[in-house]
C-alpha cells in the first residue's frame, strides 16, 4: 500500500529543520517524511480492525514533525518509522465510516486493569503508553505497529472507533478529533461565565476552540487575534466579541477590561487566555494580558520555548495544559465533538484536499493556510480508495470466472 | 479693497488647480464645466490692534459694564482662553490670546485685584505643553503665573474642581469647572476662526465635563445640525445657548471677548497657496516648484515637522467684549465678513484637499479618523443654507490618510480605529454600543488627566461631526489614501481625481456637476 512514513534519520531530520526555518512546510521535501509502498499494518490482537482513510487532516503537531521541530520529549512515546495522521475518518471493513479517537491507552494496549486515568475514561492522562503489545507512541500516527491517516490502511482498536452519523459529511467528521481537542482546551479553562477569555490563534484549534467556548461555556467576552481576513471572518461567525489582529490583542484586552498600564504591562487583564499557537511569542502574549490569578490554558502544543516566567510567579497566574480529550463530566469528549462539529458547522474549515502522492503541497499549503485563506488542509484518499475498490472488485470477479 | 470670493467655472484655458494633499500638494485638472469655489481675499488687519482691545474692553456690548468697572480688590478672578486646536495653524506671536490677556491682567492690577488664575479651556482636548502654552500667552504671563499654580488646565475629570449648576429645561447637565464658575468674575478669551466658535460654547463646552458636554456631543445633534456653522439651524448653537443661559442664571458672571482673524494663513514662501492659480506670477511658480520638489524628496515625518513649525500671519480684524449673546452676534457678523461665499445651487460632487492640520493635531499627527472628520465634520458642514453637494451626492477628498498615530496625544483613537471601525462605521450604533466603555475606562481618564492625551471619548466625537454628512451622502472617496486605513473609515480609495470621478458616477450617475471647494483660506459657502 501507499503510505507516507516519517523515519528516524538524524541527518534528515536535521535537513527537515534547516528547510522548515527558510519556510514553514519544506521540510515535507528534503525531510525525513517520504511517500513508499510497504505492507499494511497488521492488526496485533483480537478487537482490532483494518480502517481504510477517507480523509486525514495535516494539523501543528504533524507539520511541526515533519519540519523537524518537535520536542525530544516525544522521543521515547512514539516508534520508527510511523505513518502520521491521527485527525482520521475511514471505512472499516465492514463499510462503517468512522473516526479514530487516536490516544492509544489500556485498551489497546491490552493493559488490564487499566491505568486509574484510563478507568476513568481520561485517555489522554494514559500512563501506559509506551507498554502493553504496541510499540510505544501516544496516538495512531506516532506509532509504528498501526499505521496512520496519511497511508491507504491503518488498525485501529475498537475501542478507538466511533461511527459517523450520516448527517455528517466527510469533511465534517474529519473535523471531530481536532474539535474534540478544542473542547477539552475549552473545558479546561473552567467556569468563565461572564468572564473576559482570550484566544490566541485563529487555526483549526483555535476556531474551534472558539466554537466550543461559545456553545459549551458562557464567557461574558470573548477576543480573538486572527491575522488573515477569513479567520477573521470564521472567528465572527463562530462567536468571538472582539476579533482583532495579532499585534492589537494587548490593546484589545486592555480597553475591555478596563486596566491600566504600567510600562507595556496591563495592571489587570483577562480572566483565561487559550493559547492555541504554542509559541514562545503566545506564551508571552499570555503572559502579558492574563490579569492576577488568572489562568492560561495551553492547548497548542508548545515545544521548546524560552520565555519569562516572572510574570507567572509574581503574578500567581496558573499555566495549565490541555492535551487530547477523554471524559468531560459524564460524556466522551468525541460525543460532545461530533454535536460540537455536526452544530456549528464546522466542517467548512476544511479549505483544500490532496491525494497522498501531492504530499509535498498539500503540507506546504498546510502551513501557510491562513495566508492562502484556508483553514484545514486534509489528504483526501476517497479517489484511491474507489480505485482499489473497483481493482479489488475486478479480481474478484476474474478470480470467480 | 479685499477682493469678495467668488464661483469660478472651469473652461479650457483654466489652469490646474491646486489642492492640499496632507503635507503635500496636487494640482489637478478639473472637467470642463466645473466649479471651484474660492474664499474671499483677507481682510486688512487692524492697524492697532492694542488699540482695539482697549476700546472693547472699556466699550463692551450688550448688558455689561466695562471690564474695569467690574474689577475690584479682594475679588476672585478667572481668565479663561482658547486652547491649542485654535488658530490653525498657530499664529505668529504675539498670539492675540496673549494680547488680550495682557491687557485683561493690566485692568486687573490697576484695580488691585490680586486673586486671579489663567485656565486653558480645554474641555476634553489634550493639555498643552509648557511651549505650547508660552506661544499662546507669552512668557511673560506664562512666568508669571505658571510657576505659583495660577495657570491651569481645565480638568473635565475632577471632580473636586467640578460643580454642577443645574438642569436646563431639556434635562442637560450643567456641569462646569469649579473655579470659574465660582470666581466673582470669568473672562473668556476666544479666537473665533469659524462661525461655530465662541458665544455660549465658550464656557457651556470649553469648561465642562463629560457628564455635561454628552448632550450636545452626540450624533442626534450633530445631524440636527445644518450646519454646526449656522447657529439658526445648529442644534449645537441651541444647547450652548440653553446651558449658558443657565450659567448665567446660576450667578456666573461671564465677560466675554471675542476676536476674529483674516485669513491670512500662510507666510510668504506659501503665498501661492492662498492665490488663485491663473494669477500665479513667476515667483509664485518658482515657490510651488521649489516647496513640491523639496517635499517630493522629504521623509513624510520630517514634512510634518516642518509643516507643524508654520506660524500664521493672521491679522486682527476684530475684537469685541461684554455680553456673551451681545458680543456673539457682532463676531458672527465679522466671520460672516470675511469668509461667506454666495453659491447658487448643489452639486453632485463635491472635491476638496484636506491639509495637514485640523484642530485635534497641532504638532501631532493627523490620523485617519482626523481626516476623515475635518473632510465631513468641518469643511463639509462650512456651508449655510444647504450643503454644497446634493443629497446622495458624492465627496472626493485627497488626503494621503497614514494609517499612523500619535501614541501620547490619540490612545484611544488607535483602539477606536483598530476595535469600533472594524465592527461598524454607524455612528448611532458606535455611540449605543461603545461610547460609555470609552468614555469611562480609567485608563483614558488617567492619561488625559497626567499627559497629554486626548480624553478617551474624543474619537467618538470625531465621528459624530461626521454624521451629518455621512447621513446626507451617497458615497465618500479619498484620492491617494492608504487604502487600508480608507476602507477602515468605510470609504473608498481612489489613486487619481480622475479615478475618484469615474467611481463617483456610479453612484450619482454620468457626466455629474462637480464643485470644488479650494482652500486655503477657509470659507463658508452661502449656498441658495
Amino acid at each position: 500500500m501507499k503510505a507516507l512514513v516519517f523515519e528516524r534519520s538524524i541527518p534528515r531530520i536535521a535537513a527537515a529543520r534547516l528547510a522548515g526555518n527558510i519556510a514553514p512546510g519544506l521540510g515535507s521535501r528534503w525531510g525525513a517524511l517520504r511517500l513508499i509502498d510497504t505492507d499494511e499494518p497488521t492488526p496485533p490482537a483480537e478487537g482490532w480492525q483494518r480502517v481504510r482513510p477517507l480523509l486525514s487532516g495535516i494539523c501543528g503537531s504533524d507539520l511541526s514533525t515533519v519540519d523537524g521541530h518537535a520536542s525530544a520529549w516525544f522521543e521515547p512515546i512514539v516508534s520508527f518509522p510511523f505513518t502520521p495522521g491521527h485527525e482520521v475518518v475511514g471505512v472499516t471493513n465492514d463499510d462503517v465510516r468512522v473516526v479514530v479517537e487516536p490516544v492509544l491507552g489500556c485498551a489497546a494496549r491490552g493493559i488490564t486493569p487499566p491505568c486509574a486515568p484510563c478507568a476513568g475514561g481520561n485517555l489522554g492522562r494514559c500512563e501506559r503508553i509506551a507498554f502493553g503489545h504496541l510499540s510505544p507512541g501516544l496516538q495512531t500516527g506516532y506509532c509504528a505497529d498501526t499505521g496512520g491517516g496519511w497511508g491507504a490502511v491503518l488498525v485501529a482498536h475498537d475501542s478507538q472507533l466511533h461511527a459517523v452519523p450520516d448527517e455528517l459529511s466527510d469533511d465534517a467528521a474529519v473535523m471531530i478529533e481536532p474539535t474534540a481537542c478544542a473542547i477539552h482546551g475549552a473545558l479546561a479553562a473552567g467556569d468563565v461565565s461572564g468572564a473576559v477569555v482570550v484566544i490566541l490563534g485563529a487555526g483549526t484549534l483555535g476556531l474551534c476552540t472558539l466554537a466550543a467556548l461559545s456553545r459549551l461555556s458562557l464567557p461574558g467576552t470573548v477576543i480573538i487575534g486572527a491575522k488573515y481576513p477569513e479567520q477573521r471572518a470564521f472567528a465572527s461567525e463562530l462567536g468571538a466579541t472582539i476579533v482583532v489582529e495579532p499585534n492589537e490583542i494587548r490593546r484589545a484586552v486592555r480597553r475591555t477590561t478596563h486596566s491600566l498600564v504600567i510600562g507595556d504591562r496591563l495592571t489587570g487583564g483577562a480572566d483565561v487566555v487559550i493559547d492555541c499557537v504554542g509559541s514562545a511569542d503566545s506564551l508571552a502574549d499570555a503572559l502579558a494580558v492574563v490579569r492576577p490569578r488568572g489562568k492560561i490554558v495551553m492547548v497548542g502544543m508548545p515545544g521548546e520555548v524560552s520565555i519569562d516566567l516572572t510574570p507567572l510567579w509574581q503574578r500567581e497566574i496558573q499555566l495549565v495544559g490541555a492535551y487530547a480529550y477523554g471524559t468531560e463530566g459524564q460524556r466522551r469528549t468525541f460525543d460532545l465533538a461530533m454535536e460540537l462539529v455536526h452544530d456549528a458547522g464546522l466542517g467548512r474549515l476544511v479549505s483544500a484536499r490532496y491525494p497522498l502522492d501531492r504530499y509535498v503541497d498539500a503540507i506546504e499549503h498546510a502551513a501557510t493556510a491562513g495566508r492562502r485563506g484556508g483553514v484545514k488542509v486534509v489528504f483526501d484518499q476517497r479517489r484511491a480508495l474507489k480505485g482499489r475498490q473497483r481493482d479489488t472488485s475486478a479480481r474478484s470477479t476474474t478470480a470467480a470466472g | 479693497m479685499p477682493r469678495p470670493g467668488f464661483v469660478l467655472e472651469v473652461d479650457r484655458s483654466t489652469p490646474p488647480t491646486l489642492m492640499w494633499h496632507g503635507e503635500g500638494f496636487r494640482l489637478e485638472r478639473l472637467p470642463v464645466g466645473s466649479r471651484v469655489i474660492y474664499a474671499p481675499e483677507p481682510l486688512d488687519a487692524l492697524d492697532d490692534p492694542d488699540g482695539a482691545i482697549r476700546d472693547a474692553l472699556a466699550n463692551p456690548l450688550g448688558d455689561s459694564a466695562p471690564l474695569a468697572a467690574l474689577l475690584r480688590p479682594g475679588m476672585r478672578l478667572t481668565i479663561a482662553f482658547d486652547d491649542i486646536s485654535l488658530p490653525l495653524p498657530p499664529m505668529q506671536a504675539p498670539d492675540v490670546r496673549q494680547r488680550v490677556i495682557e491687557a485683561v491682567l493690566d485692568a486687573a492690577a490697576s484695580a488691585g485685584v490680586d486673586d486671579v488664575v489663567l485656565i486653558a479651556a480645554l474641555a476634553l482636548h489634550r493639555r498643552m505643553t509648557e511651549p505650547e502654552l508660552r506661544h499662546a500667552l507669552g512668557d511673560g504671563v506664562y512666568d508669571a503665573f505658571a510657576p505659583h499654580g495660577l495657570l491651569r488646565q481645565h480638568d473635565a475629570e475632577d471632580p473636586s474642581n467640578l460643580v454642577h449648576l443645574g438642569l436646563t429645561d431639556l434635562g442637560e447637565d450643567v456641569e462646569i469647572n469649579k473655579r470659574a464658575a465660582e470666581s466673582d468674575l470669568l473672562v473668556y478669551v476666544n479666537i473665533n476662526l469659524v462661525a461655530m466658535d465662541g458665544g455660549h460654547k465658550s464656557v457651556a463646552t470649553g469648561l465642562a465635563s463629560y457628564k455635561s458636554l454628552r448632550h450636545h456631543h452626540n450624533v442626534r445633534t450633530m445631524q440636527q445640525s445644518r450646519s454646526f456653522m449656522d447657529q439658526h439651524r445648529s442644534e449645537l448653537h441651541s444647547a450652548n445657548w440653553r446651558m449658558g443661559r443657565l450659567i448665567a442664571a446660576s450667578g456666573v458672571k461671564v465677560f466675554q471677548i471675542e476676536t476674529t482673524l483674516n485669513t491670512e494663513t500662510f507666510p510668504s514662501a506659501f503665498s501661492f497657496l492662498q492665490k488663485r492659480e491663473w494669477e500665479w506670477n513667476a515667483r509664485d511658480r518658482a515657490s510651488f516648484l521649489a516647496v513640491s520638489k523639496t517635499l517630493d524628496r522629504t521623509p513624510p515625518r520630517l514634512a510634518r515637522s516642518i509643516f507643524q513649525s508654520i506660524k500664521s500671519p493672521y491679522g486682527l480684524t476684530s475684537v469685541q467684549a461684554g455680553e456673551v449673546e451681545a458680543v456673539h452676534e457682532v463676531t458672527t457678523a465679522n466671520v460672516h465678513r470675511q469668509q461667506l461665499v454666495a453659491v447658487s445651487g448643489q452639486t453632485d460632487v463635491l472635491t476638496m484637499g484636506l491639509p495637514f492640520i485640523c484642530p485635534y493635531n497641532v504638532n501631532s499627527v493627523m490620523n485617519p479618523i482626523l481626516v476623515a472628520c475635518l473632510g465631513l465634520g468641518y469643511f463639509f458642514n462650512l456651508y449655510r443654507g444647504k450643503p454644497p453637494v446634493r443629497e446622495g451626492g458624492v465627496l472626493i477628498m485627497s488626503h494621503p490618510t497614514p494609517w499612523e498615530f500619535h501614541p501620547v496625544h490619540h490612545p484611544s483613537y488607535i483602539d477606536f480605529f483598530e476595535q469600533v471601525l472594524s465592527s461598524t462605521t454607524d455612528p448611532v450604533e458606535i455611540e449605543a454600543k461603545w461610547e460609555e466603555s470609552f468614555a469611562t475606562d480609567p485608563w483614558y481618564i488617567h492619561l488625559y488627566r497626567t499627559t497629554y492625551a486626548y480624553h478617551g471619548v474624543h474619537p467618538f466625537y470625531m465621528w459624530y461631526w461626521c454624521a451629518h454628512a455621512l447621513q446626507h451622502l451617497g458615497g465618500v472617496i479619498i484620492v491617494g489614501g492608504d487604502a487600508r486605513a480608507v476602507r477602515r473609515l468605510g470609504f473608498k480609495p481612489a489613486s487619481t481625481l480622475r479615478d475618484a470621478l469615474e467611481m463617483a458616477s456610479d453612484v450619482v450617475g454620468p457626466d455629474p456637476s462637480i464643485t470644488h471647494l479650494h482652500n486655503p483660506p477657509i470659507f463658508l459657502s452661502d449656498v441658495t
